[in-house]
This record gives C-alpha cells, sequence and structure tokens, in this order.
C-alpha cells in the first residue's frame, strides 16, 4: 500500500507541475499577441506626442517620449481640412445607416409577416444576391452614378450602400421568431401593420437591430474603395481617403508625427465605440459580421 | 472499491460580488460506501450532490478533506489516474463517432505497458456493448439513436475500462418516464452483475429509494441522514428529510406537547400520546397513510376533496394547524368518507408520525416507536 | 386581403429598386461590359461584341502580376491566419483570469480603420535616410542585415503584405474560434479527462471535429476576403500599387476603372468577371471539400 501512496504521490506531483508549466507557457503566448496587437497602437500615440524635430533626429527611434507634445494635432487639424473630412464621415455614416434601416426594416417585416404572391421567390432571388461580391458591380455603378452626374455627392456617395441583402436576411430571421399570436393580438386591437411594425416588431428586436447599426457604422467608417472612386474633390473626402491624401501629399512626406496626429485622431472614435459596446460588437460581429 | 470520505469540504469564490464570501457546495462530508454497493445521492437541485460527485471523479479538487479509494488517498489525484468510470447526465457521446468508436475511445488512451492491440479493444468494447445490450447498434451515430440507447453507450463507455468505481449524474432525467423505469431497472442488474461500486446522483426520490442498497440524503451541501432507503423513509433524522421523501409529501402541522399528550396548535384534544417528550412547541409530521378515517378520531379536519385513485383514495382536506398546502390522506377506498360529508375523523398510527423540533427540526423521539434509540 | 398583397410589396418596394439599380443591373451590365470591344467612355458605343477583353486582360504583365500576388496573398495568409488564430483561441479558452483583456486586446484591429494602422505599419518598417526603422533597428539588433519592407525586394513587401493581412484577419476569426470552442459542451472534455486522454488526441478526436464547421466557414470566408484583398496593400504602399508591382486583382480592376492606367470599364469589367470565376471555383470546390470532412 505504501509503495502504492508514494507513487500515486509522483503522479500528483508530476501532474501538478505539468499544469503550472502550461499555464506559463499559454500567458506568455497570449501576452505576446497582445503586445503585436497593441504595438502598432503605442507607436502611433507616441510619435504623435513627438515634436517634428525629436522625431527627426532620432535615428534610433524611443520607446518613450519625455517632451510630450500636442503640437502634432493642431498640424493635423490645421496643414489638410481633417475636421471636414471628419464632418464628411459623419455624414456619409449617420446618412447611409439611417436610410439603410428603413429600407431593411421594412423589407424584412414584409418578408416576416406579409402573405404576397411571390414572396417565396422573390426571397430566394435575394439570398441569391447575397453571393455577389460587390467588386463585380461595383464597376456600373461607377459609370452610373457618374453617367447621373453624381459624382463628389453625398448622394453619390450613399446610394449604392444604402441595401444590405444580409442584413435583411438577419433581420428576417429575427422577426419571424416573433409569435404570431403578438401580431393577431395587435390587429384586433386595432393597430395597423405598420403600427405594429414600429410599437412591437422593432422594440422587441433591438438587440438585433443594433447589432445591424453596429455593424453597418463600422463599415461605413472604414469604407474606402467607393469613395475614393466618386470623390476627387477635397471637399467630400471621407477620413479614409483623408488618410491616403495625408500620405501621399499632406503634411509633406516627412512630417511623420504630424501623420500619426491625424491616424490617432480618426481611430479614436470607432476604438472609443468600440470600448463602451464592447460585448454587444463582439456579440454582433460574431453573430454575423464580416470584415469589409 | 470501498470509497471514504473525510471532511470533505468545496467552496466556490461567490459570483454575485455584492454577497462575496463563499459559496459552500460542498461542506464537511464524512462518510464511507461499502465495496460492490449501489449508493444514491438524492438532494434537491442545487444542494451540491453533482459536485460531490464530481470532487470523487477527480474534475473538481475539494478545498478541505480527503478521499480515499480502498486504502490510498486519491484526493489530488488526476482523474485519469483514478481509475473511475462516470456516467453523464447529457451523455456527452461524441456526435462524430460511431457506437463502437465511442466505446472504444477510453481505451485508445491506454499508454505505455496497459496498451492494448487493436483486437482486444474491440473485443472488450463490443463485451461492453453485450453487457448494455445495445451489441447490434455498434456502427450508428449517437445522434440516430433514442435516448435510452444513448444511455446505453454511455454506461457501456464508463463501464469498458472496467472502473474500480462507478459515477452516475442524473442517468436517468433525460428520459422519458417509461424508459426511465426499465433503464433504472437495467442500471440495477449492471451493477449487480459486473460488482462495481457505483454512486448515482439525483433528484428523484423514487428513483433513490428503488434501485439503492443506502442513500444519502443531502441538502445545501450538507448529509442529512445515510440510511437504507426503507429506513430513510420510516426514520426520517429531521424535517427535510420527511418532507423530501414520499409521495404525496407528509403533512406537516403546528403542534404542542404538553404533559406527555401531543395537540395540534389551536386545540384541546391531545392527539396522540407522546410519553417523554418535554413540554414544547413542534412540528408534527404524519404520513399521508398514517390518517386513519374512524368517526371517533381525535383528529377532525373539513372535508375538501376526495380524489379517487382506484384501490386507494386520497382525501384533501383542511386543518386550521396546518402547515402543509394541501394536507391529504392516502385511504383504502372502502373506507372513503361518503358524498355530502363536509367533515372527516381520523385516528393516528403513531408509528406513521414523526415530531420535530420547532428550531432545529431535528427529529424527537418518542415513546415506543420502534426506532427508538 | 387583395389590399395585403399590394402592402407586401409596397414594404418591399425600396430594397428591390435599390438591389435593382445598383446590384442586379449592375451584375448583368458588367457582363455585357466585359464582351463589348473597344468600348469609348465618352462616347459610350463599342465596336462589336468578342473575348477581346479577356484575352487583353490575360496577356497584360501588370494582371498577371496581381493574379501571382494575389495567390500567394491568399496560399500564404488563409491557412496561417486560421491556424494561428486556433492557437489563440485554444489558449484563450484555456484560461479564466485577464481573458477578457485579452479578447478586447485582440479585437481592437476589427474596429480600426486599416488604411490608418497600415500606415503606423508603413513607418514601422520602412527604411528611410533619416531612420531604419523600428523593425530594421530591431533585426539589426540581432545581428540581422536591415531590409526596406516597403520599397525593397518583393519578398521582403511580400512578407509584410501577409503579416499585415494577418493582422487584420485575425480578430475576426480569434472571436469565431473561441465561442465555437466556449460552446463545445464541457462534459465531452470532462469525458475525455476521466478516460485519460492526452491533450493531444483530446485536441485531433474531440475539439478539431467540434469545431471544424466553423473551421470550414473560416477557410470559405477567408479565401474569399483575401481574393478581395486590396486597401490593406494601398495602406502600405500607396494607390500606385502597379509600381510597386504589389497590385492585386480587386486593386487592377480599380486601376483599369480609373486611378492611373483610367477608364477602361470593359477590361476592368473583363478583369473582374475572371476574379469571380475564380472565387466561385474555390468555393465551390472549398464547399465540397467540407461537405465530405465536417460530420454534422
Amino acid at each position: 500500500m505504501s509503495e502504492l501512496s508514494s507513487s500515486y504521490a509522483i503522479i500528483e506531483k508530476r501532474a501538478r507541475r505539468r499544469k503550472i508549466a502550461g499555464r506559463t507557457f499559454t500567458y506568455l503566448f497570449l501576452a505576446f499577441w497582445a503586445i503585436m496587437v497593441l504595438f502598432p497602437f503605442y507607436w502611433m500615440i507616441l510619435t504623435s506626442l513627438k515634436s517634428t524635430s525629436a522625431y527627426n533626429s532620432e535615428f534610433v527611434p524611443k520607446f518613450f517620449t519625455l517632451a510630450p507634445t500636442l503640437e502634432n494635432y493642431g498640424e493635423a487639424f490645421s496643414a489638410v481640412p481633417l475636421a471636414r473630412y471628419f464632418l464628411n464621415t459623419l455624414i456619409f455614416t449617420l446618412a447611409t445607416t439611417a436610410l439603410m434601416l428603413v429600407v431593411i426594416v421594412l423589407a424584412a417585416y414584409a418578408f416576416a409577416r406579409l402573405d404576397f404572391k411571390g414572396k417565396n421567390l422573390v426571397f430566394t432571388l435575394f439570398l441569391a444576391l447575397m453571393m455577389i461580391p460587390g467588386e463585380l458591380v461595383i464597376i456600373t455603378n461607377y459609370v452610373t452614378i457618374t453617367n447621373w452626374g453624381l459624382r463628389n455627392t453625398f448622394t453619390g456617395l450613399i446610394l449604392p450602400s444604402i441595401t444590405s441583402v444580409f442584413y435583411i436576411y438577419l433581420l428576417k430571421e429575427n422577426f419571424a421568431q416573433v409569435p404570431e399570436d403578438l401580431y393577431k393580438a395587435a390587429r384586433v386591437d386595432g393597430c395597423t401593420d405598420l403600427g405594429f411594425l414600429l410599437k412591437v416588431m422593432v422594440p422587441i428586436c433591438r438587440p438585433t437591430i443594433v447589432t445591424v447599426i453596429i455593424l453597418k457604422v463600422i463599415e461605413c467608417w472604414n469604407s474606402y474603395v467607393w469613395p475614393r472612386l466618386i470623390t476627387t474633390d477635397q471637399n467630400y473626402f471621407l477620413v479614409s481617403g483623408g488618410i491616403q491624401q495625408i500620405r501621399e501629399s499632406g503634411f509633406g512626406r516627412d512630417n511623420v508625427p504630424a501623420m500619426m496626429a491625424a491616424v490617432v485622431v480618426i481611430s479614436l472614435p470607432l476604438i472609443a465605440l468600440f470600448l463602451v459596446f464592447r460585448k454587444k460588437i463582439m456579440a454582433g460581429v460574431s453573430r454575423g459580421g464580416t470584415k469589409g | 472499491m470501498r470509497v471514504n470520505l473525510q471532511h470533505l469540504t468545496k467552496k466556490f469564490p461567490n459570483l454575485n460580488k455584492k454577497v462575496g464570501g463563499d459559496v459552500i457546495a460542498v461542506n464537511d462530508f464524512n462518510f464511507e460506501i461499502p465495496d460492490g454497493k449501489l449508493i444514491g445521492l438524492l438532494g434537491p437541485s442545487g444542494c451540491g450532490k453533482s459536485t460531490a460527485l464530481n470532487l470523487i471523479s477527480g474534475l473538481l479538487e475539494p478545498t478541505e478533506g480527503h478521499i480515499f479509494f480502498g486504502d490510498d488517498e486519491v484526493t489530488h489525484l488526476p482523474p485519469e489516474n483514478r481509475g473511475v468510470g462516470l456516467v453523464f447526465q447529457n451523455y456527452a457521446l461524441y456526435p462524430h463517432m460511431t457506437v463502437l468508436q465511442n466505446i472504444m475511445f477510453p481505451l485508445q488512451n491506454l499508454k505505455g505497458e496497459a496498451k492494448l492491440p487493436r483486437e482486444e479493444i474491440i473485443r472488450r468494447a463490443t463485451e461492453a456493448a453485450k453487457l448494455v445490450q445495445i451489441d447490434g447498434l455498434l456502427e450508428r451515430k449517437p445522434s440516430e439513436m433514442s435516448g435510452g440507447q444513448q444511455q446505453r453507450v454511455a454506461i457501456a463507455r464508463a463501464l469498458v475500462k472496467m472502473p474500480s468505481v462507478l459515477l452516475l449524474d442524473e442517468p436517468l432525467s433525460n428520459l422519458d418516464a417509461r424508459l426511465r423505469l426499465q433503464t433504472r431497472e437495467e442500471i440495477r442488474r449492471i451493477q449487480k452483475e459486473t460488482g462495481i461500486t457505483t454512486i448515482f446522483v439525483t433528484h428523484d426520490q423514487e428513483e433513490a429509494m428503488s434501485i439503492s442498497d443506502l442513500i444519502v440524503v443531502m441538502k445545501d451541501g450538507m448529509i442529512q441522514q445515510i440510511d437504507a432507503p426503507q429506513e430513510v423513509y420510516d426514520d426520517p433524522a429531521n424535517l427535510f428529510v420527511a418532507k423530501f421523501l414520499g409521495t404525496p409529501a407528509i403533512n406537516v402541522f403546528h403542534g404542542e406537547a404538553k404533559g406527555g399528550e401531543l395537540y395540534l396548535a389551536g386545540e384541546n384534544t391531545p392527539v396522540l400520546s407522546v410519553p417523554g417528550v418535554a413540554d414544547q412547541t413542534l412540528w408534527v409530521g404524519i404520513r399521508p397513510e398514517g390518517l386513519i378515517p374512524d368517526p371517533a378520531g381525535p383528529l377532525c379536519c373539513s372535508l375538501r376533496n376526495v380524489e379517487v385513485m382506484g384501490r386507494d383514495t386520497s382525501v384533501v382536506f383542511d386543518h386550521p394547524a396546518a402547515d402543509s398546502e394541501n394536507p391529504r390522506a392516502i385511504v383504502a377506498s372502502a373506507r372513503r368518507p361518503k358524498a355530502g360529508e363536509t367533515q372527516v375523523r381520523f385516528s393516528l398510527d403513531r408509528e406513521k408520525v414523526h415530531l420535530f423540533q420547532k428550531d432545529t427540526e431535528e427529529r424527537i423521539r418518542y415513546g415506543e416507536q420502534r426506532h427508538e434509540e | 386581403m387583395k389590399n395585403n398583397k399590394l402592402k407586401g410589396w409596397l414594404y418591399l418596394l425600396p430594397a428591390i429598386l435599390f438591389l435593382g439599380f445598383f446590384m442586379v443591373y449592375p451584375l448583368i451590365d458588367v457582363f455585357i461590359y466585359s464582351a463589348e470591344e473597344g468600348y469609348n467612355f465618352v462616347t459610350q458605343t463599342s465596336k462589336g461584341v468578342g473575348l477581346y477583353n479577356f484575352s487583353y486582360v490575360l496577356r497584360d504583365p501588370y494582371f498577371m502580376q496581381a493574379v501571382k500576388n494575389t495567390f500567394i496573398i491568399v496560399i500564404i495568409t488563409v491557412p496561417l491566419s486560421t491556424g494561428f488564430a486556433l492557437l489563440i483561441a485554444l489558449a484563450l479558452n484555456s484560461i479564466t483570469k485577464l481573458k477578457e483583456l485579452f479578447q478586447t486586446i485582440y479585437f481592437l484591429p476589427y474596429v480600426t480603420n486599416t488604411l490608418a494602422v497600415g500606415l503606423v505599419f508603413m513607418i514601422l518598417f520602412r527604411k528611410t535616410a533619416y531612420t531604419d526603422g523600428m523593425v530594421n533597428l530591431l533585426i539589426q539588433f540581432f545581428g540581422g542585415e536591415g531590409v526596406d519592407f516597403i520599397d525593397g525586394p518583393y519578398w521582403a513587401k511580400m512578407f509584410v503584405m501577409c503579416f499585415y493581412t494577418i493582422w487584420v484577419v485575425l480578430p475576426f476569426k480569434v472571436l469565431i474560434l473561441t465561442s465555437a470552442l466556449a460552446s463545445v459542451n464541457q462534459d465531452y472534455y470532462n469525458a475525455a479527462k476521466i478516460d485519460g486522454t492526452s491533450k493531444g488526441r483530446i485536441f485531433r478526436r474531440i475539439t478539431l471535429p467540434m469545431i471544424s464547421p466553423m473551421i470550414f466557414y473560416l477557410v470559405i470566408t477567408g479565401f474569399i476576403g483575401a481574393f478581395k484583398a486590396y486597401s490593406d496593400q494601398v495602406a502600405l504602399f500607396g494607390t500606385d500599387l502597379n509600381a510597386a508591382g504589389m497590385n492585386t486583382m480587386v486593386g487592377y480592376v480599380y486601376d483599369m476603372l480609373y486611378g492611373n492606367a483610367g477608364g477602361y470599364p470593359s477590361y476592368a469589367s473583363a478583369a473582374a468577371v475572371i476574379l469571380f470565376a475564380i472565387v466561385l471555383t474555390i468555393t465551390c470546390v472549398n464547399l465540397m471539400v467540407s461537405k465530405k470532412n465536417v460530420h454534422y
């Protein structure tokens, strides 16, 4: 028995040691990648706080600065119309998201609750459209918008991104889960279809709608390709286009700190939004988001 | 294999930060499970019985105390070195493997000297499948089987490596009523056949009573009573055990002992003589079958409802001293109250009347009761 | 009832209008464009119908360079990022302390503007007259020889490219895999633990099969996403990707449409159709493979 006990003791000890080693390795690994993720952010903030002359004189860049300055931020806003880009992006994001919500809520409601001939056929066609990559249709859209004379206007920027089949699908699935009885009860109570949609469906499905809003806002804020095609006038640049312009011509190529200040300012709103709505955003993305 | 638990305690940090402190899931367990017996660990949900099982299996480490298998302490031993088999409530069959692959899985894990040739693994797996009578379904996937069949696969998988202790965590709760009856007999048969010490967790008192050699009743992480099934019913250690076992449940009344006589609260007629009980207010528990219709009986109740059940009749009544919501008596159908009656009188079978302390709810023993110590 | 039928269409009308104008019509149109030879953007006329646009695009060295780049990016980043994301997700799922913090950090790249952070990467990897750049200094510190990753040799540029792409796509994959792993019933692991299953075996026989649907989902979307790579390239190497030799197929389409080469919607369409055909083929192959290997 004592022999057995001592062999048990060895097994115990080994198991414990292996556990500690495994845990340490796991944390080291996670910390390593966390640094890889955070380092560019750190570098961008750090550089934005260094004065231009200090930055340019560092052949070996320093990992900290003793004389932080905000002058680059002033530079970023004055040398290029950064505030203008910001405002444009805000208008573009809000308008696109709001218009899209109206369109997709109506469509999702029609698919989920209303009965009409050809509904299933239309829905199938919609689903088929989900597989069409945006790159394929952007060419004609560009030509269309150009022909309509809508280049360098907000209308031209917004129009093609108002519908998303995927979000209609996401919302329709959610709407369909609202019990049919509620609809009947509301009809008996004299509620109109539109009233029911706004007063019952939308509040019940708020989480999904919030998810869609968040995903769309992220998408709009970061959109680059379409705005770049459709805007040549600085007055209509979005932040992405702004960054590209800053990179290629603004500040002079070598004012890296000012460039970084602009980058910080542009990245901040979404990061703030993320930190506030962290759980919602992550849940939303894992339910149905892909980048871009 | 004898299993011995000494001062076994498991605390979890409280997730509700406002309350703070620890949640004690298992509190100072001391008992010994004799070799080859089937033990029912019985208690309401959340009483810590699954935690106790996980401590024995090694999936959890105790905060305090010791676990012995035979003479060897296994308290901190990893689960795979303990030689236990565990059957989960939802079976935990790997959905992507066939029945045979599921049963073979534990044997394929063996390493070094214990390693078995493939033919031997298949032979043993088939044997285990035969034991639980699913040897005709070996090529199916779990999703193609009924709940009862899945349950058998889970048992076969737990048995295939010949564990020294078999642990079953609510194994029947996902089955429908008919299958449940059948499967619990099956478990009893397999246990008898293999002679493996078995611990069985359940919240269903009938289940525990019908197949266990010994029942451990738990509440809030503490052992309330350990006894043979009939003893737990006939001789409950406290009010909780008395209430938890038996359907319909025991009737509980407010009562008082005065001068060796038992009174129900607010009454002047004694209902039972209880020699040796000190004067005090107390709880009176009367099993439904302990109420015998008797026109001259001391207990007078207003009749509420009569439910005919065939052989017996359930008499639902009202009494001002009753603490139970629907006090009822089970009487032979021949003696049931006649239509139109509004009152019913009972005399009491003293074997079926249990007294409990008002505050601690511990049992007060009296008079010539069978189990007087 | 009749009223109701009309109402259904009314509710759908905005969606149908927008989709019709900006999805269905362009879809048909792009095939027409790609077949019209010698289309003139100003006069909006063409000389005839044929496959000339395709043969032009396929003979264009810039396009072939773009195809090569795109395939390299796809082949390198999709398996690497999926595998690495799986490693991270496994590590995340094995800890409790600091788990939320790590998850939050790992997700950050998802919500940042890829162009903005791309600029930071460029600064870190670039070698200029004033400084060798962070990364090069690190390489030199460990005794290696510095190289300009942004304007230097092809392999160096490709390395930054792939590294940045993985950095950008990882958050989504880590998130999906972490929740996939967390949704595997703990009982499977407990059962395996009691049977003394080794870590490697648990991973191969239980974890991997259980999350295989999600892995395939990530591989499929990963392929599609990587084939559409474009803005990450712009972020690192600027808009003139042809000059940098780092153009991608999508980049080629846009350059043909506008950009420096500008104004050839027919060539752009032909390139887009070719891209679509490739993506479609690979997605179909992927789906067939996954049907065979996903168990439920």
